[in-house]
C-alpha cells in the first residue's frame, strides 16, 4: 500500500517540540562570533519632515560600535532617478514595490511616513546597550498632518509623496455600467470594511550577516532564500557574492516573502563595518514595522431575481497600502480576480484604488487579496438572500458554478480548474445538522432568549500557485549508503515540507522516510528556487520532487539492469521493500545502496524544475455556529464545520493542520483582531496586551469534513490548502454572528465584531424599529 | 521590549527584603511574580534602578486557617490560591477568581500580594478582596500595621503602602454564607484583563475596571439594604464609578456591562447561597 494519503506523523515535530528549532537568534556559527547587535531608531511620529539627526550622544555610550544614518550610505549604489509614472499606464500587476516618486527608502531620507519607519541603526556589543543608545539618537521632526483613514487618503488634502498630486498610487477603474442591474427584482448596496490585521508569526523578523573575503552570508527568517538573495543585491553585490540561509523559521504568513528594508540594511551594515551583525526584532517592532495585511474598504452592489438568481455584482475596492506600496496593486488585483467567488454571475464589475496612508506598509497575509474577495461576496450573498427572503444555503446552491461547467472562466478572468461546490455545501449541511440548527434558532427567537444563535455559511474558491509559470525546483539524490536527499526550492516554515516530500520519495523509490533528508533554504546548495507562499509548495515543489524521484528511478532501473545483466524493461522496483528485482525472479535482488554504488560517483541524481500550466482553485464551504449574548454583545463560537477541498490529499495530518491554523486566523479577523491607530497615526496595538490575537480558548474543536476533488493540472492532483481555512472562516463567522441578531433588525456589523460593536448594533436596530 | 539596565538583588527573608529596601531607597522595587512589573519595564514604562527579588522568601507562601479568617501569605501564587481546599470550602469566591487570572503560566508565577500591591484597577483579585472585606498586613521599618481593603486602594496604581514597606499577608474573613458568591469577568479573550468584572459575596458588590481603583458598588449595596430587588439594585451599578474609554470599550459600554453583570452576579450568588 502506498504511503500517500495516509496519516504520517510529522517528522519535523520531535525536534521542534523537544530540542527546539534553531532560529536566527539561536545560531552559533563561527562567522557570527562577536556579532554586533542592531537596534533600529524608528520614527515616533506618523508623518514629518526630518530636519536633523544627532548621533553624538549615542556614539558616546558604552558598547556602541556604530550609529548609521542615511548619510553613511555612501557606499550604496545610487537609487535609480525618480521617473514620473504615467497616470494612464497600465498598473503593475505583480507583487512589485511601486517605484518612481512612490519609492521606499532604506533609511528615512528627509521624511518619515509611519510610526516605526527606520531612521537610523545602532550597532552595539549587546542588545541592552543598543536599546539604551537608540533612545539617545536625537531626531528633529517637523510634524505634518497624518493621513490615517481611507477618506483622509482619498481627500488628498495632505500628500505623502512630493512630486505627486494625489495619494492614489494605483488604480484600475472598473468599466462600470449600472444597466447590469436593470430588471433585478432585488438590489442591495453597502459598505464592508476588511480591517487591517497583523501577520504575527511567532518568530518575528530576524537577520544575521557576515562579510568575509568578498562574500556576504545572510541568515534570514524568510519564506524564500533565493528571492531574499535577489533583493539583497540592492546593496551592490552580484547574486553569486551573496549566500542566504534560512534556518528554522517560526512562521511567516506572507510577511516573510523575501526580506524587507531592515534586512537590506543589516546586510549592508555587515559589509560596511566589516563586523558580523545580528538583528532580532522585538514584538513591539513586529507589531509596528512588519508588513500587515488586508486593509480594504469595499462598496458593493448585488442584484438578482426574486427567486434568488444573482444577475449582477459590482465591487469597488479602496486598498490602504500604508506608507509604501510594497506590492503595488497586486493585492486588490487578486481581490478583483476572485470577486465573484463560487458563483456564476452574468455581470461582474470590479475595480480598485490603492491609497497611501501614514501607516505600516501592507503586503501579503495568509490569502493576500483573496480573503477580502471571499469575505465580501459572502456577506453580499447573505444580504441578497435576506432581502429576497430566501435561505442563504438555497441562494448559494442556485448560483454556484455547476460541476459540469468546469473548467470555468469567471467574468473576472479566473480559470477555475475543477470543483464540486454543491457537494461541499451538502456535506457541511449534513454534518452540521443544518435543519436542526435552524429549528433551535427559531425556538430561541420565539422564546426571546438572551443567548441567540446564528448559523453562518461561507462558500469560497481561491487561487493557489498563482504564479504557476515560476514553478519550483527539486533535486533528488540517492547515495551509495541507500539514503536519499531532497533539495527543494520551496522553503518550510511550519508547513511540514520534510514530511510531505519524504513521503513522495518513499512512495516512488521505496526508500524509508527516515533515510530521506530534505534540505531547503540555502542558496549555495539550492541556487534556483521560488519559495513557499500562495499555497504553492505541494503542487509545484511536491510535483517537482515527485518527478525528480521518477527520473531517479528510471536511471536506477538502467543501472540495475546492467548489474543484473538484464534488459531494463525486465527490472522492477519493489517500493514496499525498497529492493530491485528481475521480473519473475524474486530471489535475486539489489538494494538501493548497491544500485547507487554502481553509478558514477556513487550517486544517482535528478534535477527537475516543474512549472504548471495554470493556477489551481481549491474551494469549500464552512459553517460557523455562533452564540451571541444579546445583553452584552459577547460572541461565543460553538461549532465550526468545514469541507475544504484542495484536491488529492497527500497526508491528512498536514492537511488538517493547515485548516486548523487557517480557521483560527480567519475567525480571529472576524472576532477580535485589528490594528488600530489614533487620529495622529500613532499605533494603539503595538503589544500583545492590546492586539487581540486569538487563542485556543476562544475556539471550538473544528469539525473537518473531507472533500477531495483532484485537479488535472499536476500529477499529484493537489491544490493548495495553506490559505483556504482563513479565507472560508472569516465570512462564515461574520455571517454567523450577524445571523444570530438578524431577527432583531441588525443588517451588518463591521469586523472585528467586538462585544461593544455587536451590542451597539443591537441597540441601533432596536431604536430604528421603534421609530 | 528590552528593559533599561537595573541591579538585581535577592532577599531570602522578609527582614532582608526590608533591610534592602531601606538601603536602596525609592529607586528600588520589590519583584514578586513579575507578571505586572516586568512587562512595564520591558515597555520602558517603569525603570527601577534596583529590583529586590522576593521569589525565594518561602515563608510568605501559605494559606492558613485562623478561625474567623483565612490568612494568605503575600507570595502565594494564584495557582495555589485557586487550588486551596481550605479556600474552596470557606471562601470559594477567592479560589475561583484566582483561577480566572491570566492563563496557567501566569497563575503559576503571579502572586496574590503582587497583584494587590500593584493595584491595577483592571486586575481581578483587588476587587474580589474588596468585596470580601479583606485586611492587608504590612511590614515596614517601624513594625507591622494592618489596613482594611476599603482604605488600601488610593488611586491609579497607588496604595496605602509607603516606600520601604512590604505587603506580607492578606487576611480574609470567612463569609457567613460562603456559597453566596459570584464572579463575573467580562473579556474579549480568556487571557485578557476584564473589560468589566463584578465580584459578589452575599450583598457586598465590588467592581473591576470601573474607575482608577477597584470599587465597591455602594449604590447597589445601599439599594439592596433598603429592600430593592436585584434587578432594580443592579440598575445603580455604574453610579459613583469612573469608568474610562479605551480601545477595548467605551465608558458608556462599561457602565452598561456593569449593570448587566451586577444583576447576573447577584442572581447567581443568591441561587447558590
Amino acid at each position: 500500500m502506498s504511503i500517500l494519503g495516509t496519516r504520517v506523523i510529522r517528522t519535523e515535530d520531535p525536534r521542534l517540540l523537544t530540542a527546539g528549532g534553531v532560529y536566527v537568534d539561536d545560531l552559533r556559527e563561527p562567522e557570527l562570533d562577536g556579532a554586533a547587535r542592531v537596534t533600529f531608531v524608528r520614527s515616533t511620529v506618523a508623518h514629518a519632515r526630518i530636519t536633523g539627526i544627532d548621533t553624538s550622544e549615542a556614539l558616546a555610550q558604552p558598547g556602541v560600535v556604530a550609529v548609521l544614518t542615511v548619510a553613511d550610505m555612501t557606499d550604496f549604489p545610487p537609487p535609480p532617478p525618480p521617473t514620473p509614472i504615467d497616470p494612464d499606464a497600465p498598473p503593475v500587476e505583480g507583487p512589485m514595490p511601486l517605484g518612481g516618486p512612490w519609492s521606499e527608502p532604506l533609511l528615512a531620507v528627509d521624511k518619515v511616513r509611519f510610526v516605526g519607519e527606520p531612521v537610523a541603526m545602532v550597532l552595539t556589543d549587546n542588545r541592552y546597550q543598543g536599546e539604551d543608545a537608540a533612545e539617545l539618537v536625537s531626531v528633529d521632526y517637523e510634524p505634518l498632518p497624518a493621513v490615517v483613514t481611507f477618506d483622509d487618503a482619498l481627500a488628498g488634502q495632505t500628500l505623502l509623496f512630493d512630486g505627486t498630486d494625489t495619494n492614489v498610487s494605483q488604480r484600475r477603474d472598473g468599466a462600470f455600467d449600472d444597466s447590469a442591474f436593470d430588471g433585478c427584482d432585488v438590489v442591495v448596496e453597502g459598505d464592508i470594511v476588511n480591517q487591517r490585521v497583523a501577520c504575527l508569526p511567532m518568530e518575528g523578523r530576524a537577520i544575521a550577516a557576515s562579510w568575509k573575503d568578498g562574500k556576504l552570508t545572510v541568515w534570514a527568517s524568510t519564506q524564500n532564500a533565493q528571492l531574499s538573495r535577489l533583493i539583497l543585491t540592492a546593496i551592490g553585490l552580484p547574486p553569486d557574492a551573496i549566500r542566504v540561509v534560512a534556518p528554522d523559521v517560526g512562521g511567516g504568513f506572507g510577511a516573510k516573502i523575501g526580506v524587507d528594508r531592515e534586512a537590506i540594511l543589516v546586510a549592508w551594515a555587515a559589509k560596511h563595518t566589516g563586523r558580523a551583525v545580528r538583528w532580532v526584532e522585538s514584538r513591539s517592532e513586529n507589531l509596528t514595522a512588519m508588513t500587515q495585511g488586508r486593509a480594504q474598504r469595499h462598496h458593493i452592489k448585488i442584484g438578482g431575481t426574486a427567486d434568488g438568481r444573482i444577475q449582477a455584482y459590482r465591487l469597488d475596492i479602496v486598498q490602504d497600502t500604508g506608507a509604501y506600496a510594497r506590492m503595488s496593486g497586486f493585492l486588490p488585483s487578486l481581490t478583483v480576480l476572485m470577486a465573484p467567488g463560487v458563483y456564476d454571475i452574468p455581470s461582474v464589475q470590479a475595480g480598485y484604488k490603492v491609497v497611501m496612508t501614514n501607516a505600516t506598509p501592507i503586503a501579503a497575509y495568509r490569502g493576500a487579496g483573496r480573503p477580502e474577495a471571499a469575505a465580501t461576496i459572502e456577506r453580499a450573498v447573505d444580504w441578497f438572500a435576506a432581502a429576497a427572503g430566501l435561505d442563504p444555503a438555497v441562494v448559494r446552491k442556485v448560483n454556484y458554478i455547476k460541476n459540469e461547467q468546469f473548467p470555468f472562466v469567471t467574468k473576472t478572468g479566473a480559470p477555475y480548474d475543477t470543483g464540486d461546490y454543491e457537494g461541499a455545501l451538502d456535506k457541511v449541511l449534513a454534518a452540521a445538522g443544518y435543519e436542526e440548527l435552524r429549528a433551535e434558532q427559531r425556538r430561541r427567537r420565539e422564546a426571546g432568549e438572551v443567548k441567540q444563535i446564528g448559523i453562518g455559511l461561507a462558500s469560497y474558491s481561491e487561487i493557489t500557485a498563482p504564479d504557476p509559470a515560476a514553478g519550483e525546483t527539486a533535486k533528488v539524490e540517492v547515495h551509495d549508503d541507500g539514503t536519499a536527499t531532497v533539495y527543494t526550492g520551496s522553503s518550510a516554515h511550519g508547513q511540514g515540507h520534510h514530511t510531505a516530500y519524504a513521503m513522495l520519495v518513499q512512495a516512488e523509490l521505496g526508500i524509508p522516510m527516515d533515510k530521506i533528508e530534505v534540505i531547503h533554504g540555502d542558496t549555495d546548495l539550492i541556487p534556483v528556487g521560488v519559495g513557499t507562499y500562495g499555497s504553492r509548495s505541494l503542487q509545484l515543489g511536491g510535483t517537482a520532487v515527485h518527478k525528480a524521484a521518477i527520473e531517479v528511478k528510471e536511471e536506477a532501473a538502467a543501472k540495475a539492469a546492467q548489474l543484473f545483466e538484464a534488459s531494463a524493461s525486465d527490472v522492477q522496483l519493489d517500493t514496499e521493500a525498497g529492493l530491485w528485482h528481475i521480473a519473475g525472479d524474486p530471489d535475486k535482488s539489489l538494494t538501493w545502496a548497491q544500485v547507487a554504488g554502481a553509478a558514477e560517483g556513487g550517486l544517482i541524481v535528478a534535477n527537475v524544475h516543474f512549472t504548471q500550466e495554470r493556477p489551481t482553485f481549491p474551494f469549500g464551504t464552512q459553517l460557523s455556529l455562533a452564540e451571541v449574548d444579546t445583553e452584552t454583545g459577547k460572541v461565543t463560537l460553538l461549532r465550526h464545520v468545514t469541507a475544504d477541498d484542495a484536491g488529492t490529499i497527500l497526508n491528512p495530518i498536514l492537511f488538517e493542520g493547515q485548516r486548523h491554523g487557517g480557521i483560527a486566523q480567519g475567525a480571529a479577523q472576524a472576532l477580535c483582531e485589528e490594528i488600530l491607530y489614533d487620529a495622529d497615526g500613532n499605533p494603539l496595538t503595538s503589544s500583545l496586551a492590546d492586539y487581540g490575537a486569538i487563542t485556543a480558548a476562544e475556539l471550538p474543536s473544528f469539525e473537518l469534513v473531507t472533500s477531495e476533488t483532484p485537479t488535472d493540472l499536476n500529477p499529484l492532483g493537489a491544490k493548495g490548502i495553506g490559505e483556504a481555512g482563513t479565507i472560508g472562516a472569516t465570512p462564515a463567522v461574520h455571517n454567523a454572528v450577524i445571523d444570530a441578531v438578524a431577527h432583531l433588525g441588525v443588517r451588518h456589523i463591521d469586523m472585528p465584531m467586538t462585544p461593544e460593536r455587536v451590542w451597539t448594533a443591537i441597540q441601533e436596530a432596536k431604536k430604528a424599529s421603534a421609530k | 521590549m528590552i528593559p533599561p539596565s537595573f541591579t538585581y538583588r535577592r532577599a531570602s527573608s522578609v527582614d532582608e527584603a526590608l533591610d534592602l529596601a531601606a538601603e536602596l531607597g525609592e529607586d528600588a522595587k520589590f519583584l514578586a511574580g513579575g507578571h505586572s512589573l516586568l512587562p512595564l519595564m520591558k515597555l520602558r514604562f517603569a525603570a527601577p534602578e534596583y529590583l529586590i527579588d522576593l521569589g525565594r522568601i518561602t515563608e510568605l507562601s501559605y494559606v492558613r486557617d485562623e478561625g474567623t479568617y483565612v490568612a494568605i501569605g503575600a507570595l502565594t501564587r494564584h495557582h495555589d490560591v485557586n487550588t486551596s481546599a481550605l479556600l474552596a470550602a470557606e471562601i470559594p469566591l477567592l479560589a475561583h477568581a484566582a483561577g480566572q487570572v491570566g492563563d496557567p503560566q501566569i497563575r503559576h508565577r503571579g502572586t496574590i500580594g503582587g497583584s494587590v500591591a500593584h493595584a491595577d484597577a483592571a486586575s481581578d483579585l483587588p476587587a474580589v478582596l474588596l468585596a470580601l472585606d479583606a485586611t492587608f498586613v504590612i511590614r515596614g521599618g517601624s513594625g507591622t500595621r494592618s489596613v482594611p481593603a476599603a482604605e488600601f486602594f488610593k488611586g491609579i496604581f497607588e496604595t496605602a503602602l509607603e516606600p520601604g514597606e512590604l505587603l506580607t499577608e492578606i487576611q480574609v474573613p470567612k463569609p457567613a454564607s460562603p456559597n453566596a458568591w459570584s464572579f463575573q469577568k467580562f473579556t474579549k479573550r480568556a487571557i485578557d484583563w476584564a473589560i468589566v468584572g463584578v465580584a459578589v459575596q452575599s450583598d457586598k458588590v465590588a467592581l473591576v475596571n470601573m474607575g482608577h481603583t477597584p470599587l465597591r458598588a455602594s449604590a447597589v449595596e445601599a439599594a439592596l439594604a433598603s429592600g430593592a430587588s436585584v434587578a432594580d439594585a443592579a440598575e445603580h451599578a455604574a453610579e459613583g464609578t469612573g469608568a474610562g474609554s479605551d480601545i477595548h470599550a467605551s465608558a458608556a459600554f462599561r457602565e452598561h456591562l456593569a449593570r448587566v453583570l451586577v444583576r447576573r452576579a447577584l442572581e447567581e450568588s443568591r441561587s447558590r447561597g
